[in-house]
């Protein structure tokens, strides 16, 4: 067959080039970010209900939202702003060779993640208090609008808890990681994806906290 | 990734990957391979075994509408039947097929690179794959029965009724994962892995085609994937979600489940053109016509697909600007897709045809999928809907789109690439009986429905008056024949598998693109250097010098 001459690919060697391509950072952090970019389309989805749902019984989400604790919901947003802060600075002395200094600050993020959970768990045993859980009678006797906002409320906070967990377990890693020397001056992609994966749980929670706490 | 790749190439990295031994030995240096290749084959053994349940569970329905009453099952059993079918073709098996095996298999050795970006995440998306899969599967056989809402899901039923709800929405939400997770990979991989010299347009037309599917993958999966999630969530904490006696609005549900599943169908179809315009070009010899058209209206379709999900709502009562702009769209979506019919049509024009298996499959796919896509165009129009909702004409249309189109695609597939990747060839004529019979009966199968649906007959019904019944009758012995001839098909490839001629030659059929470079079956690595790459994938310049001197 005669089309077969023309051949498309002429066949060059460069053994050491090929070598260097096995670790592509770039190539690392494009994973990532689509990773982030349907994760936040997962929210996505919710802040479409919220919004919906918002639109059609806009008094009764605002009675129901003067239910949240403002004070704890606030001081939870600071906590979560330091913590993105302090994971920034651990990749920049990750970058500059401060290794002790690394690791002292991811162990603060973690902190601060579980102070953030604890937190939550006080402003929801509250809220379980007062009756405004899902299947619970008291909520059931309540308008629509604010059985949806209380089910939006435990939803979306709850998935992004979830969130908060999933990040403090991979900055666990990255902590083992660092210890044991696989993350480097040199080489710290997967510190920078974790401190990524973190500030969208960041970001995640700055639209949450207007949208459940400040608006009313 | 990189310390097994590094490890692969001090070793003999010149085998072919069918008889390589690396670290695991027997069956686990399959399930805990990472190469890419290998990971195709696990997705066709698993896709295709899904394929046959749902095939089984089709005929079954079919024999059931023999009659206007009960004939072999109880309604209860028949809506589960129909739920479970939708659900594993949808979902398990046309959703994936296309994408997980050939992709996986071809795309990384059709680009010039040795694997995917991520081969890791590509054997964790299998299993997170055959997790959903059999969670399905265990769906229908623990107690409470499988779920008989129609693959729809649609609220409020899909939040009341008893059956195994649970667990089949958190199948199809893992699943979905596994197609965010693949489709994240060939991105990556289409981004940052081309060999030297292969520019965005000299990257061949499935390549393009995986390209705008994983974009729509990445992008609406997730959206389905939290709707359904949260109708586990009000199902087992009864949080007010989508339930409207908790104040949701059932209807808000409808607008989530179709921005994902809309696209879907071209999550479907996207991959099987892509298939269509390889095999094209090589069975007739000649450039593809129009290649940058093609590879854009992969991209509009992508967008556009994503634009008109509403046109499954038309009855539901949305307002009259949002019927007009969604039927709108749904008009301008055909459009790229025409592009493609007449490209193949073009590019068919005065080749020199071979007409083997492949482009039978091919030319089947062309024409199939243009009378699903004039189906589909029918129901765009508003008033026309209106008559024709829930009808049987949906139910041809769907199935002439996507077992027409992606099924047929699917098999051009396995018969042009199977011999490549197990260094086997079929019997052809064999393949060829295979295809007319599989053929004619998806006809007589199909065509039917859509004469239903214009009487009148309404879909997912368990009875049926007795006006209709000569079509079922009609449509069922159709179902017959349509397997019979799958079971031909698929036992001659098979057979091929074990036992058929070893084919060793590089080029097969005489493609340019670069799996045809590569040794049959592929080496571990792919390439031994990789390839620079100088001219477009479809340069048959004798071919079109002949054509120039004839025109002269």
């Amino acid at each position: 067959m005669s089309s077969a001459e023309s051949t498309q690919a002429a066949v060059i060697a460069e053994p050491h080039i090929e070598e260097h391509a096995h670790r592509d950072d770039v190539r690392s952090r494009m994973g990532m970010w689509l990773f982030l970019f349907s994760e936040l389309l997962l929210f996505g989805g919710l802040f479409l209900m919220y919004s919906v749902y918002r639109y059609m019984h806009q008094t009764d989400f605002s009675i129901a939202s003067k239910e949240m604790n403002t004070f704890l919901g606030t001081l939870n947003t600071v906590i979560l702003l330091t913590s993105s802060l302090t994971m920034a600075l651990a990749i920049n002395a990750m970058q500059r060779g401060k290794k002790g200094l690394s690791i002292f600050l991811q162990i603060f993020t973690i902190l601060c993640g579980a102070a953030f959970m604890v937190n939550k768990f006080i402003e929801w045993s509250h809220e379980f208090a007062k009756g405004n859980y899902p299947g619970s009678a008291i909520l059931a006797s309540k308008p629509k609008g604010q059985i949806l906002y209380f089910g939006l409320y435990y939803s979306m906070v709850g998935l992004h808890g979830i969130h908060v967990l999933v990040g403090m377990t991979i900055i666990a890693f990255m902590l083992v990681f660092t210890i044991r020397g696989k993350i480097t001056p040199d080489n710290y992609v997967k510190l920078e994806a974790a401190g990524l994966y973190w500030h969208l749980v960041d970001i995640i929670w700055i639209f949450l906290f207007p949208l459940f706490y400040l608006i009313t | 990734m990189s310390g097994e790749t590094l490890a692969l190439s001090q070793n003999e990295h010149n085998v072919n990957y069918l008889d390589y031994q690396g670290k695991h030995k027997g069956i686990w240096g399959w399930l805990l391979s990472t190469d890419h290749k290998r990971i195709g084959i696990l997705y066709m053994i698993t896709v295709l075994s899904f394929f046959a349940v749902g095939v089984t569970l089709g005929f079954l329905i079919r024999l059931e509408l023999l009659t206007p009453q009960g004939t072999i099952v109880g309604p209860q059993a028949y809506n589960e039947f129909f739920t479970v079918h939708g659900i594993i073709m949808i979902f398990i098996v046309v959703i994936p097929v296309i994408p997980s095996v050939f992709g996986n298999f071809f795309l990384p050795i059709m680009l010039g690179a040795k694997d995917v970006a991520f081969p890791r995440l590509n054997l964790l998306s299998w299993y997170l794959y055959i997790i959903g899969g059999a969670m399905i599967l265990l769906s229908l056989v623990l107690p409470g029965g499988a779920a008989d809402t129609g693959w729809t899901f649609y609220i409020p039923y899909s939040v009341r009724t008893g059956t195994n709800m649970i667990f089949t929405l958190a199948a199809v939400f893992i699943i979905g994962f596994s197609s965010i997770l693949t489709g994240l990979n060939f991105l990556t991989t289409i981004h940052r892995m081309r060999a030297p010299g292969m520019g965005w347009f000299k990257m061949p037309l499935f390549a393009w085609s995986l390209y705008a599917t994983s974009w729509i993958q990445v992008i609406v999966t997730p959206i389905v994937g939290i709707t359904l999630l949260m109708v586990i969530v009000e199902r087992v904490f009864h949080v007010g979600i989508f339930d409207p006696t908790l104040g949701g609005d059932p209807l808000l549900f409808q607008h989530m489940f179709w921005m994902y599943s809309h696209p879907a169908v071209y999550i479907i179809i996207v991959p099987a053109m892509g298939v269509i315009s390889e095999v094209v070009p090589v069975f007739s010899q000649r450039t593809i016509f129009g290649y940058k058209f093609i590879a854009y209206s992969s991209l509009g379709i992508a967008i556009f697909g994503s634009l008109v999900w509403a046109h499954h709502m038309f009855a539901t009562g949305m307002s009259n600007t949002a019927e007009f702009v969604f039927s709108l769209l749904t008009f301008l979506v055909a459009i790229p897709s025409a592009i493609k019919v007449f490209n193949w049509t073009a590019t068919l024009y005065k080749g020199s045809i071979k007409l083997e298996p492949p482009l039978l499959y091919a030319l089947a796919f062309i024409f199939l999928f243009s009378i699903g896509g004039l189906t589909g165009i029918i129901q765009g129009a508003l008033n026309v809907d209106l008559y024709l909702t829930d009808t049987y004409f949906i139910v041809g249309h769907i199935h002439y789109v996507v077992f027409g189109g992606t099924g047929f695609g699917l098999f051009a597939a396995l018969h042009y690439w199977l011999p490549k990747m197990f260094g086997r060839m079929y019997n052809k004529k064999v393949a060829k009986v295979a295809f007319w019979i599989t053929f004619v009966g998806f006809n007589i199968l199909y065509f039917p429905f859509l004469i239903l649906g214009w009487l009148g007959m309404p879909r997912r019904s368990y009875h049926y008056l007795p006006q209709y019944q000569v079509y079922h009758v009609i449509a069922t012995v159709g179902s017959w024949i349509l397997v019979t001839g799958l079971l031909i098909m698929f036992i001659n490839l098979l057979v091929s598998i074990i036992k058929g001629k070893k084919v060793t030659e590089e080029n097969i059929w005489g493609g340019e693109t670069l799996e045809w470079k590569v040794a049959t079956p592929p080496t571990v690595e792919n390439f031994e250097e990789i390839p620079q790459v100088v001219e477009g994938p479809y340069e048959y310049k004798q071919n079109e010098y002949e054509l120039e001197e004839e025109v002269k």
